[in-house]
């Protein structure tokens, strides 16, 4: 079962070759196996999982199965679930339970599938290594000494040591992209407002937006299929008809233009990566591809911005958490003031707090203009360079991530050399542009992606031009442990 | 040395929407604590807000009866501060951009019209409240009123005297009430004022500091307030101290404002615009469809009664201080009753007895039909104005009786028959003949009193106004 796709589950299920609960109790197995290694999930519950799928095996006797009926998967620990813990990686949140369902949870629900846990993740989703998580660091299941990168790592762990066939994540500044990249898998980030932040805990509300991590395209877009819904209660979500992501896979790139940014094919480029990326682009060549050069000219400026807007959103969202409602109180205070600073002291780890006065700073009087204004009006360059580079290709290559994977510990020491983590992706989430990564590779045994990026909506045409690439590629069917 | 005074007004205005600015909870008022707190009023994780529309209608009726320019584009912004019982840790409020821009209101004080320019309305969320005593050493946090929608409407610093104040105050109690968009109660916060009181040498183009008297919710307390604080800073400058900057309460106990905070040690706010809400965009056609729902306002129906219908100024400032007395006088005017006797009889009379009673005009107890008849028999001159007074005064004890019978059983008709009244003038002329030389001398009080002696042989039933001419007539012919 471990290397089967989610259509090939959804075929056994429908076939009656093996049951949801079955197929939930195998991947509940691998967790007890493989989970104390690699600690990709913060939350599991077997009671509740097998009873959904006990649910689920009732539809599918009575022939009411979708793609995902029956189907376990794992949610990021950012998404609320009713009656499940929701930490998003945070001691401030280690009693929280939700009432509620988040969009997507509920989604996923709707469809028939199963919620198999929670998964670790980066405390907030701060961070690019999964070492900033209140419950420890995430293992790369490809080497256990090193990251499996961030902020949505207990996902890519998940699915990469086969706990999980796929699994939900956040990319706020390549949180799903570089974990994707760092573990051998497909994951995309979609246009900003085509999945509802509902119930999904903010970081910094005007870049995050959930999407899958799967093992490949194909699985990506099944997953699309159901988090893809307007919702009213979102005010950025964007209404507009439902698209099946899966209808134009096949769809023939016979004669497109996949743009190449000088900026990011300099000689910063890690000369193996690079060597990587020429491989993508002559298997894109051997599918009738044509190649332009382009310019953004700003992105250069992304992580400097990035680090301007996406604290300050952060500073304001996570006021809440001041011990006043729920979540975690410090227990010995003598007044109002000492609850609050005790109470984020203790709650709240250092990338976080790091983040919260960041944000603070840029905010503050006689700052605002010089750091999150300028910031705010470079954001808009950066979106302005993609637009024009659109009018001139289909899709842009880019790099996923600036390397393979590092070894934990490795940059906690030293906060920037960790945003440096995200310097390919990160334009795209000031942009509000959908992208993926999908594998292209390894360097020295440890696998590294291909990052694609689209205009606004078109993640079938990123689904697409991938799906192509591994139709004649084999790097995506590696899993962890093969020799290479 | 004399001073000017400089006051502009900061109001709270509670917006009269069935759910909250930015969720489906109720506003409803007084409720057990915490009963309206839905998970957004308690910001909870991954929650969001959604703006409720009828708040911003309510906003752009308001623009457009103060003369304002609505914005086609305005933001939402988010006000960063910590306190127990602003959830969030932030409050959504307008800051840079506004919905409401540049409109007025035009008050009179002692008979002079004057122009209080507003600034700015713009539309954010309540907070919820924090209560105190009823937990051992804890505070308890009711979060009802949170997120409940509030339209804070700004003037210019255009007034210059407690009495403008209140006047702009009153007046645009009354127009929030009128446009429908508050219900104008006090007590319960609805309406509340934050005024910036300075004072500075007469005539000098500097302004003085200021300091902002918070939360006032009648208008008696803003009066007092506004008097205290003005003479405490004239003291200290006069007495060489500078005034601070700051926040003060007033204590209507001890009628006195103190400080409660200097604005140095205030926060920085850190607005931003909220990345949860989208920019508000106001179409010409919302705006054209709003401006059509508006109806008459007060100031157009106050130049009615004084131009068309030709009432006093203070009469009908009295019938427009309030939408529904303006809307009973005016239904009663259509059925053909006489616009100043309607006023007199509202204004004197019916206000008078409601105040007494403190009732408002909903809750009269003498049906309009009724009150009609009686004006009505007053006009066709069936009765005197004072037998008016004394069947209104019989209906209000007891509204199932009708005024027809009334003037019957109590014989109230007043004679109006010349040939009934002559005799009697002729016998009061023939036994008052040092009245009548009196009178003729001069004396106009002794007209009055021969009038006087006429009603009193009829009992009160001549018409006093024939009596008066057929007796001048008599008195001046002989």
């Amino acid at each position: 079962m471990k290397d089967l796709s989610l259509n090939e589950l959804h075929q056994g299920l429908k076939n009656k070759d093996f049951s949801s609960v079955e197929l939930t109790q195998y991947y509940l197995n691998q967790i007890k196996d493989l989970n104390t290694d690699i600690n990709a999930f913060i939350t599991i519950d077997e009671e509740k999982s097998i009873q959904q799928a006990q649910q689920a095996d009732q539809l599918i006797s009575q022939n009411h199965i979708s793609e995902l009926t029956g189907i376990p998967i794992a949610q990021k620990d950012i998404f609320c679930a009713s009656s499940w813990k929701t930490t998003c990686g945070s001691k401030m949140l280690d009693n929280f339970y939700a009432p509620y369902d988040s969009k997507v949870v509920d989604l996923f629900n709707k469809s028939g599938a199963i919620n198999l846990g929670k998964t670790n993740m980066d405390e907030f989703a701060m961070g690019s290594s999964n070492e900033t998580s209140y419950y420890g660091a995430v293992k790369n299941p490809w080497n256990l000494d090193f990251v499996p990168g961030g902020s949505s790592g207990g996902s890519a762990a998940a699915v990469a040591s086969g706990m999980s066939p796929a699994a939900t994540a956040t990319d706020t500044g390549g949180s799903i992209r570089q974990p994707a990249s760092l573990c051998n898998l497909t994951g995309l980030k979609p246009t900003y407002g085509l999945v509802s932040r509902f119930g999904m805990i903010a970081f910094a509300s005007s870049l995050d937006q959930a999407g899958p991590i799967a093992k490949t395209a194909e699985d990506c877009a099944l997953m699309l299929n159901v988090m893809a819904d307007f919702d009213e209660r979102d005010s950025t979500s964007i209404k507009r008809d439902k698209e099946n992501y899966t209808q134009s896979l096949n769809a023939s790139i016979q004669g497109k233009i996949i743009g190449i940014p000088k900026e990011f094919f300099n000689d910063e480029l890690n000369d193996d990566v690079k060597i990587i990326l020429e491989k993508v682009m002559q298997a894109y060549q051997s599918l009738g591809v044509n190649f332009k050069e382009i310019s953004l000219p700003n992105s250069q400026l992304s992580i400097p911005v990035y680090y301007v807007i996406a604290p300050a959103e952060a500073s304001s969202n996570l006021s809440r958490y001041d011990g006043v409602k729920f979540g975690y109180r410090a227990s010995n205070y003598k007044d109002l003031e000492e609850m609050y600073l005790k109470t984020r002291e203790e709650g709240f780890g250092d990338e976080v707090k790091r983040r919260i006065l960041v944000g603070t700073y840029v905010l503050s009087a006689g700052y605002y203009d010089a750091y999150y204004l300028k910031a705010q009006k470079i954001r808009r360059l950066i979106a302005d360079d993609f637009t024009k580079a659109f009018t001139e290709c289909d899709l842009i290559l880019a790099p996923s991530s600036p390397s393979t994977a590092f070894k934990i510990g490795d940059k906690t020491e030293d906060p920037v050399a960790m945003y440096m983590q995200d310097m390919y992706t990160i334009s795209t989430n000031l942009a509000g542009l959908p992208a993926i990564s999908a594998p292209a590779g390894f360097i020295n045994k440890m696998p590294i992606g291909f990052q694609l990026i689209g205009n606004y909506f078109e993640e079938a045409k990123i689904l697409n031009f991938t799906h192509q690439y591994q139709s004649i590629s084999d790097w995506h069917k590696y899993s962890p442990g093969e020799v290479l | 040395m004399t001073w000017d005074i400089v006051i502009g007004i900061e109001t709270h205005v509670q917006l009269t929407t069935k759910t909250k600015i930015f969720s489906g909870a109720s506003t409803e008022f007084g409720l057990p604590a915490n009963e309206n707190a839905c998970l957004v009023s308690l910001a909870y994780p991954g929650t969001l807000p959604v703006l409720n529309k009828e708040a911003v209608m309510k906003a752009i009726k308001f623009g457009l009866a103060v003369d304002a320019q609505i914005a086609e584009y305005s933001v939402f912004a988010r006000k960063n501060y910590f306190y127990p019982d602003l959830p969030k840790g932030y409050q959504i409020s307008q800051f840079e951009l506004p919905v409401v821009n540049h409109g007025y209101l035009e008050i009179n004080n002692d008979g002079v019209n004057k122009k209080i320019r507003i600034l700015r309305a713009h539309l954010e969320e309540d907070a919820g409240k924090s209560v105190h005593g009823i937990m051992d050493n804890k505070t308890g946090i009711d979060l009802n009123r949170a997120g409940t929608p509030l339209l804070e409407i700004v003037t210019e610093p255009d007034m210059s005297s407690a009495k403008e104040a209140i006047a702009y105050a009153k007046k645009l109690h009354n127009l929030v009430q009128w446009i429908g968009i508050c219900d104008g109660n006090m007590q319960e916060g609805s309406f509340r004022c934050d005024v910036n009181v300075s004072v500075k040498p007469s005539g000098s183009d500097k302004l003085g500091t200021r300091r902002e008297i918070k939360n006032l919710n009648s208008f008696r307390y803003m009066e007092q307030a506004i008097n205290y604080e003005v003479n405490w800073q004239i003291e200290q400058i006069e007495d060489g101290h500078d005034i601070i900057q700051s926040t003060v309460l007033f204590n209507p106990d001890s009628g006195e404002t103190k400080a409660m905070r200097s604005k140095e040690e205030a926060n920085d706010y850190r607005y931003f615009p909220d990345p949860d809400l989208l920019p508000l965009k106001i179409s010409q056609t919302d705006i054209d469809l709003i401006r059509s729902s508006l109806g008459e306002l007060p100031e157009e129906c106050l130049k009615k009664l004084t131009v068309d219908y030709k009432l006093n100024e203070a009469d009908a400032s009295i019938i427009v201080s309030d939408k529904k007395t303006y809307e009973f006088y005016q239904s009663l005017v259509a059925t053909g009753l006489d616009a100043k006797i309607t006023a007199n009889w509202i204004v004197g009379n019916l206000f008078a007895k409601l105040n007494d009673h403190e009732l408002s005009i909903d809750d009269c107890p003498i049906a309009q039909e009724q009150f009609i008849l009686l004006i009505k028999r007053i006009m066709d001159q069936t009765i005197s104005n004072n037998a008016g007074k004394k069947i209104f005064d019989l209906l209000w004890e007891d509204p199932n009786q009708n005024v027809d019978t009334l003037i019957d059983t109590l014989g109230l008709k007043q004679v109006s028959d010349v040939s009934a009244i002559l005799p009697m003038i002729d016998e009061i002329i023939q036994n008052n003949p040092e009245m009548v030389e009196q009178f003729k001398s001069g004396k106009d009080k002794a007209f009055n009193a021969l009038v006087g002696q006429v009603m009193k042989i009829s009992k009160g039933k001549a018409n006093p106004g024939q009596v008066s001419e057929l007796l001048k007539e008599k008195l001046t012919k002989s």
